[in-house]
């Protein structure tokens, strides 16, 4: 086995109520420092690896059933999110969960459960060089940020526990796309300079695939294809299906539209 | 013929109006009809004058507690003055039969829009509040209708209360239990008909849909304040109209039953019951008053031995432990209460012997 | 002129003693959103545990506070282990009806063992602690009471805004899955919100017996008073307690001393609707913050 992996997913099935399932044998891997973004329409199954991942199955009365998941060479399926988050996995969640009757920094501070009674005061100056933003609203209620704000509050307060694998969940989710942008190139940075790895679930994947290393698309609880990013990005089906541009890259023109719909191929 | 309805061995509905019949089968329409003929030409023959007052205990709050179901399991609101609001029922038919000379046909309806009347400016916080806060409120509703209960004496006469002449129906005394045994139960069956059938109306429709998400509900066009006003004034209604059935039954009422305590009694029974479903609100109602019928035959019979051995005569507590202990139970284990277990049992038998 | 300025020291002391009560129920209400009808029944343990064991077991006043404040601690913990966890997750009205049925498991205990009379505590308190100004006195429970409320109110504030456990129990309070993955540890931080409580309220409730003797109608009925009392100040806010039983304190007392002594327990109440009509979220409470 690879010293370089930082978690590796093996033939996992998830299923929820014990009668729906939702993942049908997913396999992945995440080299330490990679940026992952696992693409996929919606109802794929994305939020659900994530939740595997995390541990966070286990409130919504889900379960992996058959495969494993490794983190550091160490078994972690099926484990309590209070056990995984204790070992660096932090997810932030879709939706931007903020704690709306707390205040911004308050809300990093939460970021600190993992490592209770360490000194936290760096991570917030460091977050608050991440997110300049945050810092002018630090004392407000995070009830009162704008959308942007919440987002950066969000991936700020998992940095905030020093994690070793950052799950991020649609962190584009109802942002304008300049804001996109900026916290696409904020999540490089940290990648960067922090060396944290990171996986991205996005259905934006344009902006994903600009800064990821490695890329799967799910499709239907499978893993239908995966490659480098750079690869990913020039694949016609997904150029054709996820980043919305034609074969040629230019707009196409009515005469050059073929009379039968693309298929995807892998189906 | 017509052809019986068996049950099916799968979700087979091909339209909407099959998904709001009540009954799924012919097979439970029977068991109605049964059931029926049992209520009224068996069972007030067969019982000695105590059970027949058990059963008319548990018919009176049976309706008291549909009413509520109406309120909390269907449109979502907590209530904790429904103690009250009965209180207010049998007041009202108490007053009007003895200073309006109400007969008793118009008393009891009457008592049931008063109450309503009184429910629903209780409910007004609804407009705002919701959760706890429209708990709290309707907690100091409660409050406040006791209140009111013992200090206006000229008209509810105070601590001791008022006597009610013995009903009269058409010239009918209904004055002993088996007579009034069906009074109670003609109105237990009209209740529980229009609480079945008021849920498969727009009405129903839109007081679930409060329940599951208001401002969904407000964004689908249902004016979510008149909605909840109403469904506080039906749930009053019941409650008053219970009320004065109680008040005519009990023939002397004081302010003292309805504390905070029959309030809890009667979520307790839509609890243990089954909350949003209306069989569950009488399920809950039949278990609580034999419940309490036992524990207190219990600790009678317990004092008496208590008494002659020596014991202390401290029993009776006991007895309130008992009934918290049972809706812990019941909230722990089974959480969607009796209905729930019934299902099951029912299911059951259905599929007997060849469960799967 | 003086009888004004009597009642208004009473006022304020009933307040005091109403924010005291108050502070346990605020505290499960702030980490779990659970609202505690067992309340009072929690006041009424405290109290008599304290009872059996300076009275009946003859401990020292010292050892017995500190025995009962460990046995609180430690039944918060146990009601939490095995009443509230199987809920977590389930709806509010159930979440309710339990703490209702455990206060009558409590209530009928407690019954049980001790009756419905009133007991009363050793006299312990030091007489030096009574104030006199001219005709108004304070009596010396009453001052006890003023500075052991001072000083938890305090506490409790600084453990809510600053401290980091303080922090994560009000994450939990307001985002529960969000703080699940955050690695906040949220059955450790319900079962800690219950076993605080339970030991604030023995504390409560030991010095309400103080003043009032101990009974279980008595503490049982001041655990309803907590409402109007917590509601007026806001459901979340300690400082907003102290305000809403000052307020509940005074009201009580007016409406006795000049109008009449029937009027004064519904007098929370009424005042209570009116406001709750106002201002939904109490005086101080924090506005729900609703996004679509």
């Amino acid at each position: 086995m690879e010293d370089n992996i930082r978690l590796l997913i093996n033939n996992i099935s998830v299923v929820y109520a014990d009668v729906i399932q939702v993942l049908k044998g997913v396999s992945l891997t995440i080299r330490k420092g990679q940026i992952v973004s696992l693409l996929g329409s919606n109802g794929a199954g994305k939020t659900t690896t994530l939740k595997a991942i995390s541990g966070l199955l286990k409130p919504e009365n889900g379960k992996v059933t058959e495969g494993s998941i490794e983190y550091d060479g160490e078994q972690v399926q099926n484990s309590s999110p209070e056990e995984i988050t204790r070992k660096g996995i932090i997810q932030v969640l879709e939706g931007r969960q903020e704690f709306k009757y707390l205040t911004v920094e308050e809300n990093l501070r939460v970021g600190t459960a993992t490592r209770w009674g360490k000194p936290y005061q760096k991570d917030l100056e460091l977050v608050y060089r991440y997110f300049p933003a945050l810092l002018a609203r630090k004392k407000s209620l995070a009830g009162y940020c704008s959308g942007g704000e919440l987002q950066m509050l969000v991936i700020g307060r998992g940095l905030m526990a020093h994690p070793k694998l950052l799950l991020l969940d649609e962190p584009s989710l109802g942002l304008a796309p300049l804001l996109v942008k900026e916290i696409f190139q904020i999540i490089r940075k940290i990648n960067e300079e922090q060396g944290t790895t990171l996986m991205v679930v996005e259905q934006n994947a344009n902006m994903a695939l600009q800064i990821a290393h490695y890329g799967y698309v799910m499709e239907n609880g499978k893993i239908v294809m995966e490659s480098t990013a750079q690869e990913l990005r020039e694949n016609p089906d997904v150029k054709e299906f996820y980043l919305g541009t034609a074969a040629s890259g230019a707009l196409k023109s009515y005469r050059d539209v073929k009379a039968y719909k693309r298929r995807k191929r892998w189906l | 013929m017509q052809k019986f309805q068996f049950h099916p061995c799968g979700n087979f509905k091909e339209s909407y109006y099959q998904e709001l019949t009540i009954f799924e089968t012919d097979f439970g329409r029977l068991w109605m009809i049964i059931g029926l003929i049992l209520l009224f030409g068996v069972i007030p023959f067969i019982s000695s004058a105590f059970v027949l007052y058990v059963l008319n205990t548990m018919g009176i709050y049976a309706i008291a507690a549909i009413g509520l179901n109406l309120l909390i399991g269907y449109t979502g609101q907590i209530s904790l003055g429904h103690g009250a609001f009965f209180g207010v029922g049998a007041y009202a038919a108490a007053i009007l039969a003895t200073r309006a000379h109400f007969p008793f046909w118009a008393a009891l309806p009457a008592a049931g829009l008063i109450t309503a009347a009184v429910g629903m400016v209780f409910g007004l916080p609804s407009a705002r509040l919701k959760h706890l806060y429209l708990c709290i409120a309707t907690l100091a509703g409660q409050f406040i209708i006791e209140y009111v209960l013992v200090q206006w004496e000229g008209l509810t006469g105070g601590a001791a209360g008022i006597s009610v002449i013995g009903a009269t129906l058409f010239g009918l005394d209904l004055g002993n239990d088996r007579t009034f045994y069906y009074v109670i139960y003609i109105c237990f069956v009209f209740f529980a008909w229009v609480a079945v059938n008021l849920i498969r109306t727009r009405y129903g429709r839109a007081f679930i849909a409060i329940r599951d998400n208001d401002r969904a509900a407000e964004g689908m066009g249902i004016p979510i304040f008149p909605y909840k006003l109403l469904s506080f004034a039906i749930s009053s209604f019941y409650a008053g109209f219970a009320g004065g059935l109680y008040a005519y039954y009990m023939i002397s009422i004081t302010p003292e039953p309805f504390n905070l305590w029959l309030s809890i009694v009667f979520i307790a029974m839509i609890i243990i019951g089954g909350l949003g479903n209306i069989p569950g609100s009488v399920f809950g109602a039949v278990f609580i008053v034999t419940l309490e019928e036992v524990l207190s035959h219990a600790t009678e019979y317990l004092m008496n031995i208590g008494a002659s051995t020596g014991v202390a005569i401290t029993i009776a507590p006991l007895r309130e432990f008992v009934f918290g202990l049972a809706i812990v139970l019941f909230i722990i284990f089974e959480p969607k209460g009796i209905a729930e277990v019934w299902r099951i049992v029912r299911s059951g038998f259905r599929l007997w012997p060849f469960s799967y | 002129m003086e009888f004004f300025l009597q009642l208004l020291v009473n006022g304020i002391s009933l307040g005091f003693l109403y924010a005291l009560s108050a502070l346990g129920f605020v505290m499960i209400f702030k980490s779990s959103s659970v609202l505690n009808f067992a309340h009072g029944e929690l006041l009424a343990i405290g109290a008599f545990l304290f009872l059996a064991l300076s009275t009946w077991a003859k401990l020292p006043i010292i050892l017995a506070f500190a025995v009962t404040l460990i046995g609180s601690f430690s039944l918060g913990f146990i009601i939490e282990r095995f009443f509230l966890r199987p809920l977590i997750g389930e709806e509010l009205i159930e979440v309710i009806m339990l703490t209702v049925g455990l206060a009558a498991m409590f209530k009928g205990l407690l019954l049980f063992i001790f009756g419905g009379d009133i007991h009363s505590y050793p006299n312990f308190l030091p007489e030096g602690l009574s104030m006199q100004w001219g005709a108004i006195q304070i009596p010396s429970v009453y001052v006890a009471t003023f500075i052991i409320g001072i000083i938890f109110l305090i506490i409790f504030g600084f453990f809510f805004k600053y401290s980091s456990q303080g922090i994560y129990m009000r994450s939990v309070a307001d985002n529960q899955p969000a703080a699940l993955s955050l690695g906040v540890h949220v059955r450790r931080v319900f079962a800690l919100s219950w076993a605080i409580a339970a030991l604030v309220c023995a504390m409560s409730g030991i010095v309400l017996g103080i003043i009032n003797g101990v009974n279980v109608h008595n503490l049982s009925a001041i655990g309803l008073k907590v409402f109007p009392v917590v509601i007026l100040g806001g459901l979340d806010s300690i400082g907003g307690a102290i305000l809403g039983g000052v307020i509940i304190g005074l009201l009580e007392t007016f409406t006795g001393g000049y109008i009449s002594t029937s009027l004064r327990e519904v007098v929370p109440y009424i005042v209570l609707v009116l406001i709750l009509m106002v201002k939904p979220y109490g005086l101080f409470g924090l506005v729900e913050i609703e996004r679509v």
